[in-house]
């Protein structure tokens, strides 16, 4: 955990959404009672248009669902899956929870970090990767368990790891 | 026991609609849709077939059905179905919800028929990508269907479930945090009274269930109270799904009767611990339940009461098993810096006390721990446990005092001797995880 996860970035630009994005928009806004309860969902449009979640994001959606900007940043900040700043293409989010911690997870991080030159919560120079600990993410069966982006790779090894990382950058 | 809740995973296209329903699926909300069953026989039947809610607590779920007000004042009625499953080595609901989704969806309807509920939410945690995909298509055949929407079958029955992401934050699997986070706002439980089923979601009259909960009622409803009660033992009637994880050699989750004796569970069904290595531990639901050794598992039930009986608690049924390679204090510390992280920040014994915990810890598994430490954290155990608001922080100390109950050797080898027994402790003064910064202090 760091004080990066805290503090959101500025993109240094206005962030409106493009159109396909507003139409998603409205059509969630269907789903609930109220505009606050469609935050998280409206969020995670936001990130999946832009990768992450800027400052500028998080005033448009304020403005969008009519809620202070201050009440945004809060939610921002508490949840652990939003982007606060750019993030590599390939997120590695490794599980260090208790069974994949018994299976080795920390072997894993300890192997990412030798080989990608970057520790927690840091990006390789090319922008490619970001890693990541995550706490349990339900793949104890398989430990141990790591995600990249929004797929799981499970059970995995060293081995394994080189393949996948071989394949995301391009080599294999 | 014949499988039930898993009867369909592992089969070809598990997922799609065409091959639930000629399986018999549907065909018990056909049926209570076409006025076979009113609500209130609905909740009857639940409540006769003693179902218990199977996230962590055990409530029966027809007599947490009954707590609604009669008369709502003209407010809806919500369900929740809580697929927010982050309790560590817990992974069940995942496995129900990718690989017989309809299973889940057809549990949800008939649940939300029962307590007269027209909007349906299935809060599912956001690391679970696959999870809400396979259910957003699932119920997209379902209202393809009609079997959801307006009248649905031409009947006036009105059902929408919609599928609503988390974001990472393991507290909002409490129920009223998970209310707190559908409202759009950070997952902070709410005191309680008053209750969800009075004053839940918007304001509203609202039920929370477990995934697997809901997912044993379409067999309830097509089977009948009495085949289901007619599983396993009186007070923990209906099948269960156990994960099993750690070092065992085929961990798995595993579909039982709740008279399965733990022993057999690890043993027989997930191969026992790996060879040449001894069974040292086993933390039966979920790590934030006490921790207990192999004599405790020995002659142990799973059901509620009988793991109550061992002095733990059956909670998500999620069991990590640890062998003689692991050391108590590091697991106890493990626990405590989950804790702290996912605390919500809330209530000032959690949030200060947690962190407080994790650093006393840390000097004992850094050989820098004293006594006066241990009495420290004793005491701290003791006031994070009776005054914090929610179950994160009451059942926070529970790794820590029950490896104390049953390893206190282990404590003291590591504070007079600077000792790991087992080995896993750095103990010269910096430990291999990363130190995490303790900011909040009371």
């Amino acid at each position: 955990m760091s004080h990066t996860r805290y503090r959101i970035a500025s993109a240094g630009k206005p962030r409106p959404f493009p159109p396909e994005a507003m139409t998603r928009i409205q059509e969630t806004l269907k789903r609930y009672p109220t505009k606050q309860a469609a935050l998280l969902p409206v969020l995670w449009i936001a990130q999946e248009t832009f990768g992450w979640i800027s400052k500028e994001s998080a005033e448009e959606v304020a403005r969008i669902l009519e809620l202070p900007p201050s009440h945004v940043d809060g939610v921002l900040t508490f949840y652990t899956m939003y982007n606060l700043h750019p993030v590599g293409t390939h997120l590695l989010q490794v599980c260090t929870s208790i069974s994949c911690h018994l299976a080795g997870a920390g072997d894993l991080i300890a192997h990412c970090r030798k080989r990608l030159g970057i520790g927690l919560e840091e990006t390789t120079k090319d922008g490619r990767f970001t890693m990541i600990e995550v706490e349990c993410i339900a793949g104890c069966d398989r430990a141990p368990s790591m995600m990249v982006n929004d797929k799981y790779y499970e059970p995995m090894d060293e081995k394994k790891l080189d393949g996948l990382l071989d394949q995301l950058s391009g080599r294999a | 026991m014949e499988r039930v809740l898993l009867a369909r995973v592992g089969k070809k296209d598990s997922r799609a609609i065409d091959g639930y329903i000629a399986d018999g699926g549907y065909a018990a909300w056909k049926r209570v849709v076409g006025g076979g069953l009113t609500p209130e026989q609905l909740t009857e039947e639940v409540k006769k077939s003693g179902l218990r809610g199977r996230g962590g607590a055990g409530f029966p779920t027809g007599v947490k059905w009954g707590f609604l007000p009669k008369d709502t004042k003209g407010k809806p009625i919500y369900l929740l179905c809580n697929a927010d499953e982050s309790e560590p080595g817990t992974f069940k609901d995942r496995l129900l919800m990718e690989e017989d989704p309809h299973q889940v969806i057809e549990g949800v309807a008939l649940s939300a028929y029962a307590i007269k509920c027209q909007t349906a939410y299935i809060y599912i945690r956001g690391e679970f990508y696959d999870g809400a995909r396979i259910l957003d298509r699932a119920l997209a055949e379902a209202y393809a269907k009609g079997f959801l929407g307006r009248n649905i079958m031409g009947s006036n029955v009105t059902l929408d479930i919609t599928v609503h992401r988390g974001a990472g934050a393991y507290i909002c699997g409490e129920e009223t945090g998970l209310i707190e986070s559908l409202e759009g706002k950070r997952g902070q439980p709410r005191i309680k009274p008053p209750f969800p089923a009075v004053h839940g979601v918007f304001g509203c009259p609202t039920i929370v269930n477990n995934v697997e909960t809901l997912a044993c009622v379409p067999h309830i409803v097509a089977r009948g109270a009495d085949w289901f009660k007619s599983i396993g033992p009186e007070k923990g009637p209906g099948p269960k799904l156990y994960c099993v994880s750690g070092h065992v050699k085929r961990p798995g989750v595993y579909e039982a009767s709740m008279t399965i004796t733990l022993r057999e569970l690890i043993e027989e069904r997930a191969g026992g611990v790996r060879d040449g290595r001894t069974l040292k531990a086993v933390i039966p639901g979920g790590s934030s339940v006490p921790i207990m050794t192999p004599g405790e598992v020995e002659e142990c039930a799973t059901d509620y009461e009988g793991i109550v009986a061992k002095g733990s608690m059956l909670g998500s049924g999620g069991m990590i098993v640890m062998d003689d390679t692991s050391c108590m204090v590091n697991v106890a510390r493990f626990f405590v810096e989950f804790c702290m992280t996912e605390s919500c920040g809330k209530c000032i014994p959690c949030r200060a006390g947690t962190a407080q915990m994790y650093t006393l810890l840390t000097r004992i598994c850094e050989g820098t721990g004293t006594m006066d430490d241990l009495e420290l954290l004793i005491e701290l155990c003791g006031t994070v446990k009776e005054t914090s608001l929610c179950g994160l922080g009451q059942t926070a100390p529970n790794p820590v005092l029950s490896t104390l109950k049953y390893f206190k050797n282990e404590y003291l080898e590591h504070i007079m001797h600077k000792r790991c027994p087992a080995g896993v402790c750095n103990m010269a003064g910096e430990s291999a995880a990363e130190p995490a910064p303790v900011e909040v202090l009371a």
